[in-house]
């Protein structure tokens, strides 16, 4: 096992060195001078201007800037915001925790969801449930994000009155930061009505942002779950008098879940993907937020750390996954 | 009271192309302890007709029959949740492919413990107790190590072991074997026959045994079935039916052994078993019969009486083997 997660350690290392070289062309690739747009409306002379572009290091060669780049990656230094002057590695892990509650809430969500919707469809093959559940996922699954947020914010910010539009917390309530977590650090804090408020917030992003996966992982485990269920250890499950819940909960859905997984791993980087356009909608703090902000404001170092930071997260949610596959598939793990 | 006592059993599968009936009114019993052997071409519904009797088939077959009773119960009058108390404990059955058959997720240990879960009241301990002592009985060497392996680490002949354990952990009265030894090596063969009929000796159960094999039909039944296009076209204790069968299916198949003793594959017979869409109006083995005559096509045969081996046949084989006796004679009351 250990030998796997080392062997799988370095082929990290192309994908990393890529992951750098595409960050820093295709921010550079943007229309636009960060210095012209960081002066903004005030503008700026020629002499500060050339200042800076020596400062920044803009009047060397591009391969120059990208292995100067590279070597500060390497020694743990991704730069500084070019907005807020604050060190990119700084922001990152100050926002993170903001996706990642997000994100974990979504997949739970899906999850959550999708494996029960996924079994129930499949066991009543091609009957009422079976239908409805996948209509609806079909549904889900080709739903825009942006126009399913607008629907359910309508409904329920708008029409009922149940939850918030934007943020992470009313601003009625202010603890520091402990996980990061609102929904724990809302806890911790004691005050009444804080983690209600959190998870008010919450809601909807988690919604909007699990909806897809949702829908991939229900079809995904019912097609699963059929071709298990015609294989010949389910009848002899049935054969030892196994009661049905057992037969499809136990034996038959441990199998399903090895592609479910996989596919679960795969999906991080939707999600991701996703949470950009959820944070966007629901002005969540987050990263994805964050990205589309220092994009539009050409903040190089933002945008290449971010993209390095986020490549890495999904680099080792996928490692974490194909080490739970192996706990999941004894014959991986044997090999 | 016979163990097992099934009375025109048929099974209807609703397919894309409409039902198809792969067993069409069989009869079959089972005194306690006695091995009745079933035999037939590949597709003669041998293998559904014994899923029916455990309940095993998939939602799209239809099962009816006149009777269906286990030790005098009516399996049919019995709840799914009844039924499953039976299942697995007093009727256990294993198959023909050991390495599909075991559960590639769980350790083999853990599939033998949950039969005994499901069935006993014995606590952990005494159920892997109970396990150990179950790996010894059916000879799979170093039985605490093996109850962690998986599947897919053992050979064929030691899963169809565990799923021999697996099948008598609870005793049962009733083992359907249905082909248990058609995936294995030669030499694995004798050795899993051999345990079986051990174990069925040492524990008094029943013993249904499907199997393609003449000469393990010659040495181990009591009784023989045999069975053709969803049929059973006759049935016999073991002495008469090698001696003298009636129907020319089973003739058939004696004749094409060449040595009878020492050949050990279903012999073949010129043709198919009719399927789904070329069932004859008649009977279902005139096609390919060398006596086929113009009743035969217009008639399905009903079964003869016991003294004829409950031949479906119009004009059952005479003693010589090579004629038959006047349709006229034998028009079935
Ligand atoms: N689930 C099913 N659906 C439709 N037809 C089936 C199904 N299972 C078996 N059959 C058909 O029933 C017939 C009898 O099959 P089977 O009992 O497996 O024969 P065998 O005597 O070789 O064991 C075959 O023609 C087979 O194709
Ligand atoms: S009924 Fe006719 S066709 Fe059928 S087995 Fe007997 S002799 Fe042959
Ligand atoms: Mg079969």
């Amino acid at each position: 096992m250990l030998g796997f997660v080392l062997s799988r350690l370095l082929t990290f290392i192309p994908t990393f060195l890529g992951v750098t070289l595409i960050s820093f062309s295709f921010i550079r690739a943007l229309p636009g001078d960060p210095i012209i747009v960081m002066a903004g409306e005030r503008g700026l002379t020629d002499e500060r201007y050339q200042e800076l572009v020596r400062q920044y290091g803009f009047d060397k060669p591009v391969f120059q800037q990208y292995l100067d780049y590279l070597w500060g990656v390497l020694h743990g230094d991704l730069g500084q915001s070019f907005v807020t002057k604050r060190p990119v590695w700084d922001e990152f892990f100050s926002l993170f925790p903001a996706t990642l509650e997000l994100s974990i809430c979504a997949m739970i969500f899906a999850v959550a969801l999708g494996l029960p919707a996924g079994v129930i469809a499949a066991v009543n093959r091609g009957k009422l449930p079976d239908r409805a559940l996948m209509s609806a996922a079909l549904v889900g699954y080709s739903m825009p994000i942006f126009w399913w947020a607008l629907l359910l914010i309508i409904l329920f910010s708008g029409m009922l009155g149940w939850t918030p539009v934007s943020g992470r917390i009313s601003l009625l309530y202010y603890f520091e930061p402990v996980t990061g977590f609102m929904l724990i650090d809302s806890l911790l804090s004691g005050q009444k009505g804080a983690f209600a408020s959190a998870a008010s917030h919450l809601a909807l992003p988690t919604v909007v942002l699990g909806t897809i996966p949702l829908a991939v992982i229900a079809r995904q485990t019912r097609s699963a779950m059929l071709e298990v269920l015609g294989e010949d250890y389910i009848r002899t499950a049935r054969a030892k008098g196994l009661s049905p819940a057992r037969v499809n909960g136990v034996h038959a859905l441990r199998n399903a879940l090895i592609p479910v997984v996989t596919v679960i791993g795969l999906m991080v980087g939707t999600l991701l993907a996703g949470a950009i356009l959820t944070e966007t909608i629901f002005s969540w703090p987050g990263i994805g937020k964050w990205m589309v902000d220092s994009i539009f404001r050409r903040d190089y170092p933002v945008v290449q750390g971010g993209l390095l930071l986020i490549a890495t997260m999904v680099m080792i949610v996928n490692l974490t996954v194909d080490v739970l596959y192996g706990f999941i598939n004894p014959k991986i793990r044997r090999r | 009271m016979s163990l097992l006592d099934i009375r025109n059993l048929t099974v209807e599968f609703a397919t894309a192309a409409g039902p198809f009936r792969a067993v069409e009114g069989v009869d079959v019993t089972l005194e306690k302890g006695e091995v009745l052997a079933i035999v037939g071409e590949s597709g003669s519904g041998k293998s559904v007709s014994m899923l029916a009797i455990m309940g095993l088939l998939p939602w799209t077959a239809t099962v009816t029959a006149d009777r269906m009773a286990f030790e005098g119960r009516d399996l049919r009058e019995l709840s799914p949740a009844q039924r499953r108390k039976i299942i697995g404990k007093d009727m256990a059955m294993i198959f023909q492919e050991p390495m599909s058959s075991l559960n590639p997720c769980f350790t083999v240990g853990f599939q033998i413990k949950e039969a005994l879960r499901q069935h006993t009241d014995l606590d952990r301990k005494a159920r892997h107790a109970r396990a150990v002592e179950l790996f010894e009985q059916v000879g799979i060497p170093a039985p605490e190590r093996r109850l962690k392996a998986y599947p897919h680490q053992m050979s064929g002949g030691m899963n169809q072991r565990v799923m021999i354990a697996m099948a008598i952990a609870c005793n049962p009265k009733l083992l359907i074997a249905d082909e248990p030894t058609t995936a294995l090596d030669v030499t694995i063969q004798a050795q899993i026959l051999d345990l079986l009929l051990d174990l069925r000796r040492r524990n008094g159960m029943a013993l249904a045994l499907i199997t393609h094999d003449m000469g393990v039909v010659a040495e181990t039944a009591e009784r023989v079935s045999v069975h053709y296009a969803g049929q059973k076209v006759e049935e016999q204790p073991v002495e008469g039916l090698f001696a003298r069968p009636f129907h020319p299916y089973t003739g058939a198949l004696l004749a094409a052994l060449p040595e009878r003793a020492t050949s050990r594959r279903l012999p073949t017979i010129p043709g198919v078993v009719p399927g789904q869409f070329d069932r004859p109006a008649g009977c279902l083995f005139a096609p390919r019969c060398r006596h086929a005559s113009d009743i035969c096509r217009a008639r399905r045969p009903e079964p003869l009486g016991p003294e004829m081996g409950r031949a479906r046949c119009h004009t059952p084989l005479t003693a010589d083997g090579n004629g038959v006796m006047q349709p006229q004679r034998m028009v079935t009351t």
